[in-house]
């Protein structure tokens, strides 16, 4: 306190001369700035990277008393008492004084906190308070209401209304748009980027013939409807729904919880408002008299990682399941980072840890223990969960349950028979000892009693007869004991589906100081953070209120964060680049108006999702080329204005299922068990545990499991595939809306070797040769259509020519080579090829195959 | 086209700007030719003149028993078999294996512990090896955590953080430094295999992932056998000669999109298969041991010449750093002695106790121990009392976070130097304790990394490997 005194008056008498300095050296870099600023979009960025820190909602870690995330009101009531900012005068402002001072001890920001603003930076801060030191609340809590379409001078370019926001702001720029892609690369964009596939030969060479001016659209409606849409889709909210095969931690055991990432894939095909498929998957469970499926789709909120640790404490991994639905929630629908509030109060945006933990009490109530399931069977997963059976094993199981009954019931009416009968014949025994008379209580009964008797203890020897018989209660026994083993055997393989279920007694939520479960602090209840929306009094205060709190038209976030990630499927990259994170810290859309006039439609849609995707496809904008010009990449290099198509890397699943479609290998059944694929060996059992783990080792699928679409390749999180992790996808530990995307030469050796893909060019070879007719010329063509949708180059068919001449000369000299590499793989070669092509030639081919499966053309979205 | 030196320069600016996406340095680094490609570090890292410019760690999961290897306590013996005193324990924390125990009964190391090297450093009879390199060794005995089962506690050891989802130690240096070696990666993994049953916690990937760094930097397994990089061999029937063919006819088909979509990362594609290529020449190379001296792998001890052994590995990191490797993790699992806890220490030892001390010896030799850290510890240590049955000759022991040793050797660090003490029950830490922010913090700092500027955005908070906390251990220091 004292410090800081002195250092106010060391301030104060130095300030005329720096102020002025100050300013003089600000007003040379201002000169020319004529345009008013906007705060959230000029200083808002500022002041939150480089000051909120400590001068921001976190009251805790607040210096000085100042606060600068809140209007000016509160600016002046510093501790030292001046004035932070005072409207209008730049030279009267103690930041200003601040932030121009070359004096360690008063520089604002301070020296050791690595944080520097540029001249540019300062002079906007001056600017600002000139302009009146204005706040803005921060934009994207404010609700998004529908903004006027603005006007375009070339009316011919836009599709919709989308290409009307895009236009104007190239227009403003001075930019224009570019050419649309050719059809070839329109067909295989838009083919990939809805359904994760290449449109196959015959698709493409239809979209290419119809001339009708709504030739394209035609397609998008197709695709729209093509079942591979769901799984497209669903890759992206598998990866935000921390969806995998295996609990995680430790021994890392398999869950199983297919049928919840089958539920997305039927959502999605089906076009489930996004309202419902929020409610169903956060509280599906409490619904009225919820469905089967509505239960199932609870899973989303038990994909997190499970500890099946020896030893572990329940309650503090408890602690951490429960914040992670928080810290996921807030991502997928608020695109709010949560997780810092888990320990205290937020450093940048207004939330706080009592928002945190008000939230966790959502999720507190779950009918869980913390721990895993350790030792007990029942594919591993931990309560609660949800027998998934298909209409066949009902009504099996339903056989087998009635088989059981019968059983069940003959044990219990033998052993009463038994009882009746072993007290008549004691009685008889007691009062005559008469042989004859025992001979015929157990005729009238029949063999059943005869043995009941003979097994008696209370009967006189002389009284069993005489004869060995078999022993019924046994037999009966022995059969009860073999149709509950059916029984139980049948049940253990009906899916199972992990559910989230409310407790019968609620658990108390506290705030946990520092986020460590062992210090309790304040007891909260449920309830969601204020400074976004009020929950609404009629919500009831669980997770479904808090669903319903989530799609509420007055949210300000859901509806923006959610066709924002849509639009980042769609376009590679969100109009607000960082995704995950609507706050303070975040990004700035690139076009405001046009992220929320789709806000806004996509609610007023009933939450539409196909109705979204198809306004995206369909836009001019998205159907630009991808070609770049270099004046316009110096001006924008990622693209941010949409002056042209994006152009990117296929996700790790698409790489793989583009390989498996081109090669006619790829099998096209939706959802099921997940499957095992081709695996490098040794890689799995170098880190699983041998001791603990029943699946010590890798137990590869065979025949179409080895090629079913990657979204159903077995996700060890431990061990994820590694060409799929090469490809940068992500562990699926916790919440990923984003992917990086890499450039590496794993990627290149993968691509390479894989025996997927080797064992995919030599399908791709082979149907080079079966389908593409007699020359070589055509069967390279076809090879390109089957990859690339298109025509090759003369250029592009030379030098295949040559390389397949080269490799066929090579493989001719070396038989034994081209042997060896058609060998690989677990599917043989196509026995009808050998009447069309030696193993050389299919050799060659299959290099030629790989060539156009490693190009950069391919793995990229052009 | 954007060969030229301005769209170069413009293209270098931008894509600085934008590091976050992973492709921008990738793209960069292809733009600026395959030199730069060696190097693609943060500008202005190192932040000051490093110590240490290569690290090879070498990390015993399990947790090894510091009160059986290196916490000497002589005045334990008094207490075989008598409760660990309330003071001691302090009601701290105890995993589920042992919390229901009825008493918790003192086990005073059965192995005989001496003085070693000038500088008198106390080593049990476990690590005769290690014992001979004393005096290069600096052994701290007041590392600690909070995490008291293994995955956390492993994850908190690589990743700074408990919870999965953080960068690892090896992948924040390869993004702060980049790398020396254009062929190979910057951050290389080996897990050994043990040489006889052992009771090994599993590991995970997310162990050397790259959490929310861009996945380049995520460290590369390296496995005994056929393919040491995964997919590095070319497929049955396809030879160097045809492979060079096919990347040849590649990069043409290649340059041609790069001349139809002028996309930098058509450029960068062109340079990765190139780079994949010099890999598979260059990896096999260095697997290769055949051409070590016999001497060497005497010194590395029986196990050297078992592909896939730790000694093995011990082995190839000296082969990975001297080829400018940055980043060498190895893993021996096996070090959790719940019970036979003796029995267990010594299989553990006789595949690690030589290797370990060959590696510092060798390194020494050939003058790379100056540049070299390597640092040997686990995520925990482990209980004074006995899990389960307490004999004369047999004990088990449970986790304990509260403190353990770690031993640091070469570049920048103070030789022949004990840091740190606990108290008479090696339970609670006495003096200079050591967090392991702090052993990063000091990791980064030999490596001339000021661990607070080593940061990255992600969900709007810059994020550094020391999380809030760290603190260089000036005092171990040269």
């Amino acid at each position: 306190m004292e410090r800081n005194i002195i250092v106010n008056y060391i301030t104060w008498f130095r300030r005329v001369l720096r102020v002025h300095l100050g300013i003089a050296a600000i007003a040379a870099s201002t000169a020319g700035a004529a345009e008013r600023l906007d705060y959230n979009r000029d200083i808002q960025p500022i002041l939150s990277e480089n000051c909120f820190g400590c001068h921001g909602p976190d009251e805790h870690d607040r210096m000085g008393g100042l606060r600068l995330d809140v209007p000016h009101d509160d600016i002046s009531s510093t501790d030292s008492g001046l004035a932070a900012a005072v409207p209008g005068k730049p030279e009267e402002s103690e930041i200003v004084a601040r932030i121009t001072a070359s004096d360690p001890d008063v520089q604002m920001p301070p020296p050791d906190s690595n944080k520097t603003l540029s001249e540019k930076q300062k002079a906007l801060l001056a600017q600002w308070i000139s302009e009146g030191a204005a706040y803005a609340p921060h934009w994207a809590y404010q609700p998004p209401s529908r903004p006027e379409v603005p006007r375009v001078k070339d009316a011919t370019w836009p599709q919709n209304n989308v290409d009307r926001f895009v236009l104007a702001r190239l227009e403003a720029e001075g930019l224009t748009p570019t050419a649309e892609a050719d059809r070839s690369t329109l067909i295989r964009r838009v083919t990939i980027d809805l359904t994760g596939l290449p449109p196959n030969r015959a698709e493409t060479e239809a979209f290419l013939a119809d001339q009708s001016p709504d030739a394209y659209e035609k397609v998008v409606d197709r695709l729209l409807v093509s079942v591979h849409y769901g799984e497209r889709i669903a890759v992206d909210w598998l990866d935000a729904a921390r969806y995998a095969d295996t609990n995680g931690y430790q021994v890392d055991r398999d869950r199983e919880n297919w049928p919840w990432r089958d539920w997305v894939i039927k959502a999605f095909n089906a076009n489930m408002p996004f309202d419902q498929f929020t409610i169903e998957q956060l509280a599906g469970d409490l619904l009225p008299e919820p469905t089967l499926d509505q239960r199932i789709a609870t899973g989303f909120h038990r994909n997190h990682m499970l500890n099946e640790e020896g030893g572990i404490i329940a309650e503090e991994f408890l602690a951490e399941y429960t914040g992670d639905r928080v810290e996921t929630t807030a991502t997928v629908w608020l695109g709010q980072t949560f997780n810092c509030t888990r320990c205290h109060n937020h450093k940048f945006d207004p939330l706080t840890q009592h928002d945190f933990y008000a939230m966790k009490a959502f999720f507190h109530n779950v009918n869980e223990n913390g721990v895993g399931n350790y030792g007990v069977d029942i594919k591993h997963n931990a309560p609660p969960y949800v027998q998934v059976a298909s209409p066949e094993q009902e009504a099996r199981l339903a056989e087998l349950r009635k088989d059981l009954d019968a059983a069940t019931k003959i044990v219990a009416d033998l052993k009463a028979a038994k009882r009746v009968a072993v007290k008549e014949a004691e009685a008889k025994a007691a009062e005559e000892s008469n042989v004859a008379n025992e001979k015929s209580a157990i005729a009238a009964d029949g063999a059943g009693q005869a043995n009941v008797v003979a097994t008696a203890p209370n009967v006189p020897e002389s009284n069993k007869p005489t004869e060995p018989v078999v022993d019924a209660i046994k037999l009966a026994e022995e059969e009860l004991q073999k149709r509950r083993k059916v029984y139980l055997d049948y049940e253990r393989e009906i899916p199972t589906a992990l559910v989230m279920e409310e407790r019968a007694t609620p658990r108390k939520t506290f705030i946990l100081l520092r986020g460590d479960y062992t210090a309790q602090g304040e007891e909260v209840t449920a309830g969601t953070p204020a400074v976004l929306l009020p929950m609404a009094d009629d919500l009831p205060r669980n997770r479904l209120g808090l669903a319903k709190w989530l799609m509420a038209p007055e949210n300000p976030l859901t509806a923006r964060v959610t066709v924002n990630r849509f639009w980042q499927s769609i376009f590679g990259s969100g109009l607000v680049v960082s995704v995950d994170d609507f706050g303070s810290q975040g990004s700035q859309p690139s076009h405001p108006e046009l992220l929320d006039w789709l806000a806004v439609e996509f609610r007023e849609s009933g939450w539409n999702v196909k109705r979204l995707m198809k306004t995206l496809v369909m836009s001019a904008t998205y159907r630009q080329s991808s070609v770049i010009s270099p004046a316009l990449y110096e001006r924008d290099p990622q693209n941010r204005l949409l002056a042209r198509g994006s152009r990117y890397r296929l996700q790790a699943e698409f790489i793989r299922d583009q390989a498996l479609a081109a090669a006619g290998l790829l099998q096209t059944v939706v959802g099921g068990p997940s499957v095992k694929p081709y695996h490098p060996p040794g890689l799995y059992e170098q880190v699983v545990n041998q001791r603990d783990n029943p699946r010590a080792t890798y137990q590869q699928g065979k025949g179409s499991d080895l090629y079913r679409r990657s979204l159903y390749t077995y996700w060890k999180r431990s061990v994820p595939h590694p060409a799929m992790l090469a490809f940068d996808a992500p562990f699926r530990e916790t919440c990923t809306v984003k992917r990086s995307r890499t450039n590496t030469p794993m990627q290149a050796l993968t691509l390479m070797n894989d025996p997927t893909f080797v064992e995919a060019a030599e399908f791709l070879a082979a149907r080079m040769i079966r389908e593409g007719g007699a020359d070589e010329t055509s069967r390279i063509s076809h090879g390109l259509w089957l990859v690339l949708a298109r025509a090759p180059s003369s250029k592009e068919l030379t030098e295949l020519a040559a390389a397949l001449q080269n490799f066929h000369a090579d493989f001719v000299a070396t038989p034994e080579d081209a042997t060896a590499l058609l060998a690989l793989g677990d599917s043989p070669a196509d026995p009808s090829l050998a009447s069309q092509a030696d193993t050389a030639e299919l050799a060659a081919y299959t290099l030629v195959a790989s060539l156009l499966l490693c190009r950069d053309e391919t793995l990229m979205r052009n | 086209m954007l060969h030229h030196p301005q769209q170069i320069a413009i293209a270098r600016r931008q894509f600085l700007g934008s590091a976050c996406t992973g492709v921008g340095t990738a793209a960069l680094a292809s733009l600026l030719g395959p030199r730069a490609l060696a190097a693609p570090g943060l500008p202005g890292f190192p932040n000051f003149p490093a110590k240490a410019r290569r690290v090879i760690w070498l990390t015993q999961a399990g947790a090894p028993s510091q009160v059986d290897m290196f916490d000497y306590k002589p005045d334990l013996k008094a207490h075989f078999d008598k409760d660990l005193p309330e003071s001691i324990r302090q009601g701290q924390r105890l995993t589920g294996m042992t919390s229901g125990q009825a008493r918790f009964p003192v086990a005073p190391s059965i192995f005989n512990f001496k003085q070693h090297g000038e500088s008198g450093t106390w080593m049990s009879d476990l690590l005769p090896h290690t014992a001979k390199i004393a005096d290069d060794l600096c052994v701290i005995k007041s590392l600690h955590t909070e995490a008291i089962n293994h995955d956390p506690a492993m994850t908190m050891l690589q990743t700074g953080h408990q919870i999965a989802g953080r960068p690892s130690l090896g992948a924040w240096v390869s993004y702060g430094l980049g790398d020396e070696n254009e062929n190979l990666p910057t951050f290389v993994v080996m897990i050994s295999r043990p040489s006889g049953p052992t009771n090994a916690q599993p590991l995970h990937e997310r162990m050397w992932g790259s959490g929310f760094l861009p996945t380049k930097h995520q460290g590369v397994r390296f496995s005994p056998g056929r393919d040491p990089v995964l997919y590095l061999s070319d497929p049955p029937g396809v030879t160097r000669d045809r492979r060079r063919n096919f990347l040849d006819v590649l990069g043409g088909l290649n340059q041609m999109t790069l001349n139809q979509y002028q996309d930098p990362e058509t450029q960068a594609r062109i340079d990765q298969f190139e780079m994949a290529f010099r890999m598979q020449a260059a990896v096999p190379e260095l697997a290769d041991l055949a051409d070590e001296p016999e001497s060497i792998f005497q010194q590395y001890g029986p196990e050297a010449k078992k592909p896939g052994s730790y000694a093995a590995n011990c082995i190839l990191a000296r082969r990975l750093i001297e080829r400018g490797v940055r980043f060498v993790q190895l893993y021996h699992r096996g070090w959790d002695q719940h019970n036979n806890c003796p029995a267990g220490l010594r299989t553990q030892c006789y595949d690690t106790d030589q290797p370990s001390a060959a590696l510092v010896s060798d390194l020494k030799k050939r003058g790379l121990l100056d540049d070299t850290l390597i640092v040997w510890g686990g995520e925990f240590g482990r209980t004074v009392y006995s899990q389960g049955t307490l004999t004369a000759n047999d004990y088990g022991r449970d986790h304990h976070p509260r403190c353990f040793t770690v031993w640091m050797a070469g570049a920048g660090v103070k030789a022949g130097m004990v840091f740190g003490e606990t108290d008479e029950f090696s339970y609670n830490i006495v003096k200079d304790p050591v967090h392991i922010h702090d052993l990063n913090a000091t990791t980064l700092h030999l490596l001339g990394i000021d661990h607070l500027k080593l940061t990255y955005r992600f969900a709007g908070r810059d994020y550094r490997l020391t999380d809030v906390h760290g603190k260089v251990v000036k005092e171990i220091l040269a």
